[in-house]
């Protein structure tokens, strides 16, 4: 069922829309009111967290073989927090005022639920390259809702996208305050909530129609 | 007859104790402490010369982590009886970190008592509460540090789930937490292999989860029946390992860290059961129907964390 290239593609978009971390499953929000108050900074622990499922996810599936089941969650955890090693170390090293704004959310991806989630729920079952095509998929769609937090908190509080100039002027300020996260995530789950709820309507208007 | 013996004991640490927190490091010396924004008050035994104590050379301020950086005093006022010395500096001090006086070749009575390096630190046990207070409301974690969310969402549904979630938290975070700082203190750093404290901390915390769940299964079913189910969700949450994180960026001391844990544990419980309370009001509430569930409880989250605002910059001692 794999093997054609259809299936390649729904298992990538499915990280991004169907089974999207944040709007969709809302685990790990940790980061995502945090430290969203620039796009940077959503990129970034975008990058972090692709990274390191990416690598968990090529690990488990090498190995899935020689995992007991009954110890399989300690196993993965073990896995993800060796990666989150790594990727604290290397960010330390070359990118240390990337490293300082990001503070200790880089360390706490270990206890990000979606990372192991998907270690449990695909890559133990699968073989090595749709397990790497569902990790990208899961990394891409946790970095996507990143940044466009990110990146609506930097335009309506700054004006600002990247550090460039865009609006030259600063609509509310109010959404750089730290508490502003919360909002500007509940706004936009509710807006996700209104175009599906307004879709499927039109959608059984029009089966009823036909 | 057991019990008289654990307050002995107790009653034997508390006095080691205080002894250790007004313990200053000079015979000459009795007492330093912190007074208002800017003011060092330091106490002799013996009433010392006034021409010394206004001789600017002979007393230097600087704090403990960087010694190079001299602070500015702005005047110096020496009491009566001669044995109380006030320092006003010229900006106020920050009374979170040790510093140090330099007391250059006392002179009392025409005689000299020697040079006396002393350490002014905040009073231990106000340290300790404004530690607790900090981690409960100042720095709370769910409401300003954003940590633990997925839990906090999760387990709000009901004021019964709410409360036990909390109650079992608060003790799991103290044991994993008093663990893991020996672990840090006594293995992690004379190794040198402080970068390993991710996977230790995590691994240590899962093991005091399966502990907690195997020894409450024995010894308290009952509890265990109303508790169990929380213990699993523990692993999940930031907070349970942010907690030995910050407690080892910030080096702190066992007493200390059983304060920030604690603090955590109930400021987790109070923001839960805050939560809770509203959410049940909210299900009977007529909300626009795209606002349900999820995003009107993010909503409620930010006003009590704007009005958590209004502790920052609050501080005890």
């Amino acid at each position: 069922m794999l093997e054609d290239k259809k299936s390649y593609s729904n298992i990538f978009l499915n990280g991004i829309f169907n089974d999207n971390p944040i709007f969709r499953l809302a685990l790990s929000m940790c980061p995502a009111v945090g430290i969203s108050t620039n796009m940077m900074n959503g990129l970034l622990m975008g990058i972090a967290v692709l990274f390191v499922q990416f690598c968990s996810s090529l690990t488990i599936s090498l190995i899935k073989d020689f995992i007991h089941p009954r110890i399989r969650i300690p196993t993965y955890t073990l896995t993800i927090a060796t990666w989150v090693t790594v990727t604290d170390l290397v960010l330390a090293a070359f990118f240390p005022v990337a490293y300082k704004s990001l503070g200790i959310f880089v360390r706490l991806i270990v206890v990000f639920c979606f990372i192991t989630m998907r270690l449990d729920v695909f890559a133990r079952k699968n073989p090595v390259f749709p397990s790497l095509v569902d990790a990208v998929g899961m990394g891409m769609g946790f970095m996507l809702g990143m940044i466009a937090i990110g990146g609506v908190r930097e335009l309506m509080g700054m004006g600002t996208l990247l550090g460039y100039d865009v609006l030259g002027f600063r609509p509310l300020l109010f959404f750089v305050l730290p508490a502003s996260g919360f909002f500007v995530v509940g706004f936009m789950m509710a807006i996700f909530n209104y175009t599906e709820i307004v879709f499927n309507r039109r959608k059984r208007a029009r089966r009823t129609a036909s | 007859m057991k019990f008289s013996r654990i307050m002995r004991l107790m009653i034997c640490a508390i006095i080691v104790l205080a002894c250790a927190a007004c313990n200053t490091e000079h015979r000459f010396v009795k007492k330093t402490e912190f007074k208002g924004t800017n003011t060092i008050v330091i106490c002799f035994a013996g009433p010392v010369d006034k021409d010394w104590a206004t001789n600017p050379a002979s007393i230097q301020i600087n704090e403990e982590q960087d010694p190079d950086i001299l602070l500015k005093i702005e005047s110096i006022e020496l009491s009566e009886d001669g044995k109380t010395l006030t320092i006003n500096m010229k900006d106020s001090v920050n009374k979170t970190s040790v510093h140090q006086v330099a007391l250059n070749d006392i002179m009392a009575d025409g005689k000299s008592q020697g040079s006396a390096v002393v350490s002014v630190k905040k009073l231990y046990w106000g340290n300790l509460l404004s530690i607790l207070i900090g981690a409960i409301f100042v720095q709370n974690y769910v409401f300003v540090k954003y940590l633990g969310l997925c839990v906090y969402l999760g387990v709000t549904q009901k004021k019964s789930t709410a409360v036990g979630m909390g109650f079992t938290f608060t003790i799991v975070i103290l044991f994993s937490t008093s663990i893991s700082w020996f672990l840090y203190q006594y293995i992690l750093k004379p190794f040198q292999i402080e970068f390993l404290q991710i996977i230790v901390f995590i691994g240590l915390v899962s093991l005091t989860v399966q502990a907690v769940d195997t020894i409450l299964r024995k010894v308290n079913p009952i509890l265990f029946k109303e508790f169990g189910v929380y213990l699993v969700l523990i692993i999940s949450s930031c907070l349970i390992l942010a907690v030995p994180l910050i407690m080892a960026a910030q080096d702190y001391d066992f007493f200390e860290s059983l304060m920030l844990s604690g603090g955590a544990g109930l400021g987790f419980f109070i923001a839960l059961f805050l939560m809770a309370c509203v959410r049940e009001r909210i299900d009977l509430a007529p909300i626009p129907e795209s606002y349900k569930g999820m995003p009107i409880a993010f909503i409620v989250s930010g006003l009590f964390a704007l009005s958590f605002m209004g502790f920052s910059g609050m501080s005890l001692f």
